[in-house]
């Protein structure tokens, strides 16, 4: 919203202030003033009212005109002129030589042959409208010679105000609200409004009107005649056009206006139109014609103004064509009402037809303004047009009243939520001036909220910290930490869990963490043979191939390995992040946290990354847990997951994961000679498993003694199997076992281990060692594991 | 010492002066000095003399014995030294100015700004708290004080899922968990209510450099007896300040979002120019980087805390924005692409 300080300026005196200053606070203390201020007028000078005095047409030209001007100056000036509607007596907008327009300096030209001493303006070039059919024309009885902006009030600021910040301001989206907050900013008075007296009419007729419906809160109108002027004064023209409004007549103009003024909307209907004004819904829906000619579909839950049963306008939002004032009107009925804000709201956006006045309406205006707001309007069109008659006596059904706000509070609140010391009498001072009615006893405070304020937005005793505050303004706050207590403060498992798996991964495996979205891309897809599973689907999603929620993070890591092939011959990347898997019995997400891992490598086999990222899950569990994982077998439940070699991941026996090899009809579209394998495990399941104690272990002041032996493997034995043979033998002295080397042909399968005897209390003897030994081959013997020769 | 033994030891001599490497010394140590080397047999055929000559040669033998041993003792310390001096020689010298193999992991660089963050909050004593992306419009709206119909669930372009429920489209949605987990204790124990909650947040909109539907914002919450808009004003400025390690000016303007009251948007004192005005920051000297505000009472109430007891203040920082103002990035979708080439570098940050 734009708005003119000139303007502003009729309601309160800010003579001999920092005009920008004080609109820098506002935007502090009120709403955000967007950064691009406008100095209107400042690029012109120099242009003086003018008459013409004689016009003769150029004898090469259709088009131009040779004038003698009356610049008041001793002799005319002579101009050459192409405008159409010169004539002699026209008073119009004269740019002497010397005189600036933007970047150009008016000085004597040649033109066709004459030489032109200045230049007559079209409103457009003056910057006052975008008309630009003709050179302005002069009404007003204003000496020739005089400086244009004497006359009138073309130097203006202006300033825009973002929409989105007055959301919760009714009272904003008018001058006089905003001079109000001016008034309070500058320490000023704010001046009454100008009004007529409507009293004086109460003996005249009232008009046929009745609210039928809750929706609407108020209703007041009446009826005028008689109005003679089509052209609205020049001033009120330029501030609507320097607010953003184009210039219609002046009866449209008013009441833009008169919106743009106080933030009432108004309408005027011809009054043959509406001789029983009756505010109601329809049980039908029905097609209505509004006065920009469009048809629009009326529903049941909009709410309408007619004349009768016939609807004549969409209330709060848009007049109807069948009602509008027409050439032969004679009298007009002038709406101003009140309605319900969410309805009109809901009914704006059914209509996708977003107004002027419903944008105001949806914002809870101020019942309390329909009157004045007729009152200011006669008021004007009485300076204006001194003709009109007011026809009817004021009508006015006030169907639902807001309850008056009374709000209680002490100094003491208000020093506990400011924390700063703020004396009574700035906290009387500021409430007074944004129009609250304060009463002060000792140091209880008692506050009406009025009533343009009190339809939604001050409603609450914090709502008055907030005018307190934003009036003594946030930059004078004295800063200060608190006084609560401390207490030591514990991260939670989860939140070290995770920061300990990202730091090994980043840190000791050269990983790259990724983040990506909580849905499946269907096109990406598709592109690497993975399809979209059924799950909990988006409602409104705008773009159809992110619709479905994705239930594992895999696929979404895969689609960006693809995307990185080019990256480096090898590397890892990892998320932690959300997946849903269905709704459960009471119809909510299954969210679970998951880590996912991929790697992938152009070089090294399938087996060497596959126990690679074995090594990984080991490693972290031993790191945080310090615990060793177990795998299970598992069937394979996803498209992209390889069936061999496919296993759970368990921790305590608790299933937490899965650890596998990318399904090659997914990896050949990845990379058509890679090796891809992926894990992912459930975070939460993950961080609750306990963790176990570093148990220390006192190195032995004896010699250990270590053993190899290599085994010949048959087919399929695992190695969880063979530790079995010595896990089982009891004795106190075999502290570990490794593996030092392995040796694999097609047929042969063999491995090598060593086994670390120790004891705390002896140097052991061979045979002690041998003893053990023996009997450890000997269970291996009785699987059908051989020594090898 | 007669002839044989000087000649003997002249031989030595000259033998060890001839020998370049330890082992052919180690053959002249056996040849004289071993079981069976030439001055050892000298000792052996020692009982073929007298009794006198025995002594006085015995004697000799010895001292020739001692003499050899320490030749060989001296030869042994001149050649190790010398190997020492050849293996410093073959030494080849690297070229340290070669470029290093920097090849190693990365973290998001959200990970890096969250993390610090987080560490600025837990060492003013909040918690961290975790919490689903996907809710229920009690948590989203109704629980924050924004019933149905309310205006400003037009300010967010909410993504409904078809159950129902949605993805949540700010942090503040946590805030009735939050204010429900530690309720108890503040209001049993004192204990004030201190928490963050970092998270991922989703708004139905295009996308583009500077707008993403994906992105993560900081939930704060503080509630205790009497907390202030002046502390609310300490907390921030001293949080953003740890984050770009200067000293931040900051500045609230009034900003109307219904789960607080009053309600701030938070400007800073722009990074590029320092105020002065800059084209980042639109030539304002300021840039605004978080809606912040005391609890609405309603919230408060809705959370079992009654508001005439209690205050509070909420923030919701965006993670996302200040991680691409600390590291200049410029494209928003940077951040969710995977692609390594633009993640990668956010090796560590500390």
């Amino acid at each position: 919203m734009f708005l003119s300080m000139n303007w502003i300026q009729d309601f309160v005196d800010l003579n001999g202030l920092d005009k920008l200053e004080l609109i820098h606070k506002f935007s502090l203390s009120t709403a955000e003033v967007e950064n691009e201020i406008f100095h209107k007028g400042s690029d012109i000078s120099g242009i003086v009212v003018a008459e013409i005095k004689s016009v003769e047409n150029h004898p090469d030209s259709k088009k131009l005109h040779l004038l003698k001007v009356d610049a008041g100056d001793s002799e005319l000036t002579d101009v050459v002129c192409g405008a159409p509607n010169v004539r002699v007596g026209l008073k119009t907008a004269f740019a002497k030589v010397g005189a600036k327009i933007g970047d150009i300096t008016i000085a004597p030209r040649p033109l066709a042959g004459y030489t032109s001493n200045g230049m007559c303006c079209s409103e457009a070039e003056i910057g006052i409208s975008d008309d630009n059919s003709g050179i302005m024309e002069i009404n007003d009885d204003i000496p020739n010679g005089t400086d244009l902006k004497k006359a009138y009030e073309i130097d203006d600021i202006v300033f825009e105000v973002d929409n989105k910040s007055l959301t919760n301001r009714p009272d904003l989206w008018g001058h006089y609200g905003i001079a109000r907050e001016f008034a309070a900013l500058a320490g000023r008075e704010l001046k009454p409004l100008e009004t007529e007296n409507l009293e004086i009419y109460e003996n005249l007729k009232k008009i046929d009107m009745k609210i039928e419906d809750s929706l609407c809160q108020r209703y007041s109108c009446l009826q005028v005649e008689n109005i003679t002027r089509s052209i609205s004064p020049v001033n009120m023209r330029i501030r609507l056009y320097y607010c953003g409004m184009r210039g219609i007549n002046f009866l449209a103009d008013l009441t833009n206006y008169l919106m743009l003024e106080m933030g009432q909307p108004m309408h005027a209907f011809d009054s043959r139109k509406v001789e029983k004004i009756r505010i109601k819904r329809f049980n039908t829906p029905f097609v209505f014609k509004t006065l920009d000619g469009i048809e629009r579909n009326i529903d049941e839950n909009t709410l309408m103004i007619c004349n009768g049963d016939t609807p004549v306008a969409i209330a709060g939002i848009m007049g109807g064509l069948n009602s509008e004032i027409v050439e032969d009107t004679t009298t007009l009925t002038l709406e101003s009402a009140a309605f319900n804000a969410v309805s009109i709201r809901k009914s704006t956006v059914r209509l996708a037809h977003r107004t002027d006045a419903s944008m105001r309406y949806e914002k809870c205006l101020d019942p309390e303004m329909t009157v004045p707001a007729i009152a200011r309007f006669v008021y004007l069109l009485k300076t204006y047009d001194s003709n009109i008659k007011v026809v009817s006596a004021l009508t006015d059904e006030y169907a639902y009243q807001y309850d008056k706000v009374v709000l209680d509070f002490d100094k003491k609140f208000v020093d506990r939520y400011t924390g700063i010391y703020i004396d009574n009498d700035t906290i009387v001072n500021t409430l007074t001036s944004l129009g609250f009615k304060v009463q002060l006893t000792g140091d209880n405070f008692s506050v009406e909220v009025p009533s343009w304020r009190a339809t939604k937005d001050v409603t609450i005793k914090a709502d008055i910290i907030e005018e307190i505050t934003r009036i003594y303004g946030y930059d004078n706050f004295e800063i200060n930490t608190t006084r609560s207590p401390l207490y030591p403060v514990r991260a939670s498992v989860v939140k070290t869990t995770e920061n300990k798996i990202r730091d090994i991964l980043v840190k000791k495996y050269n990983l790259h963490e990724v983040h990506s979205y909580i849905w499946a891309y269907n096109d990406e897809l598709k592109a690497i043979n993975i399809p979209v599973e059924s799950n909990v689907k988006l409602a409104n999603a705008t773009n159809p191939n992110i619709e479905t929620l994705r239930n594992s993070m895999i696929p979404t890591q895969l689609c960006q390995v693809k995307s990185n092939v080019s990256f480096a011959p090898e590397f890892g990347i990892f998320e932690i992040g959300r997946v849903v898997n269905g709704i459960n019995e009471n119809n909510l997400c299954n969210e679970n946290k998951k880590l996912a891992i991929t790697l992938y490598s152009k070089t090294k086999n399938i087996k060497d990354i596959y126990f690679e990222l074995r090594n990984i899950l080991a490693v972290i569990t031993d790191d945080i847990k310090h615990k060793t994982l177990t795998f299970k077998k598992t069937q394979q439940k996803y498209s992209y997951e390889h069936p061999v070699n496919l296993n759970a991941i368990c921790i305590d026996g608790r299933e937490i994961g899965t650890i596998g090899i990318v399904h090659p009809t997914v990896s050949k579209k990845i990379d058509k000679k890679s090796s891809i394998v992926f894990a992912e495990l459930d975070i939460e399941n993950y961080s609750s498993a306990n963790a176990d104690s570093i148990m220390y272990n006192e190195p032995s002041k004896y010699p250990p003694m270590d053993y190899d032996i290599s085994l010949e493997l048959p087919d399929g034995i695992l190695y969880e199997r063979l530790s079995k043979c010595w896990t089982c033998v009891d004795n106190d002295i075999l502290k570990n076992t490794k593996i030092v080397d392995t040796y694999d042909t097609d047929t042969v399968h063999s491995v090598t281990i060593r086994f670390e005897f120790s004891s705390h209390d002896k140097t052991l003897s061979s045979a002690e060692v041998q003893s053990v030994m023996d009997k450890v081959i000997s269970n291996l013997a009785d699987i059908g594991v051989k020594l090898r020769g | 010492m007669n002839e044989k033994l000087l000649s003997l030891r002249d031989e030595i001599k000259s033998k060890l002066n001839q020998t370049t490497d330890l082992i052919d010394l180690d053959k002249i140590r056996v040849a004289y000095l071993g079981k069976k080397g030439s001055i050892t047999s000298l000792l052996k055929g020692m009982k073929e003399l007298s009794a006198e000559e025995r002594k006085s040669f015995g004697a000799e033998v010895n001292q020739l014995k001692t003499q050899a041993a320490q030749l060989i003792e001296e030869k042994i310390a001149e050649l190790k030294e010398i190997e020492i001096e050849k293996e410093i020689a073959s030494m080849p010298q690297f070229d340290i100015t070669s470029p290093p193999n920097l090849e190693r992991g990365s973290y998001h660089p959200i990970t890096l700004v969250q993390r610090e963050c987080e560490n600025i909050f837990t060492s003013m004593g909040f918690t961290i708290e975790d919490y689903p992306e996907i809710v229920t419009d009690y948590e989203c709206f109704e629980a924050l004080n924004i019933p149905k119909h309310h205006p400003a669930r037009d300010m967010q372009d909410t993504y409904y899922l078809d159950n129902g429920q949605l993805l949540k489209s700010h942090t503040s949605a946590a805030q009735n968990a939050i204010l429900k987990k530690y309720g108890k204790k503040l209001i049993d124990n004192g204990t004030p209510i201190k928490a963050i909650f970092p998270g991922r947040c989703f708004r139905n909109e295009a996308t583009d450099a500077c707008h993403e539907n994906t992105f993560f914002q900081m939930e704060g919450v503080m509630v205790d007896k009497d907390i202030s808009i002046s502390n609310l004003i300490y907390f921030m400025k001293t949080m953003l300040s740890e984050v770009f390690r200067k000293d931040i000016k900051v500045r609230l303007r009034p900003g109307f979002f219904p789960f607080v009251e009053p309600g701030f948007e938070l400007d800073i004192s722009c990074l590029i120019c320092g105020g002065d005005g800059c084209p980042s920051c639109k030539h304002s000297g300021w840039l605004e980087l978080c809606p912040c505000g005391m609890i609405h009472p309603n919230v408060l109430r809705e959370g079992g805390i009654d508001p005439e007891k209690y205050t509070g203040f909420a923030f919701g920082l965006g993670l996302t924005r200040l991680a691409m103002m600390k590291y200049g990035i410029k494209d928003i979708r940077d951040l969710n692409s995977g692609n390594l080439k633009a993640l990668s570098q956010f090796t560590d940050d500390e």
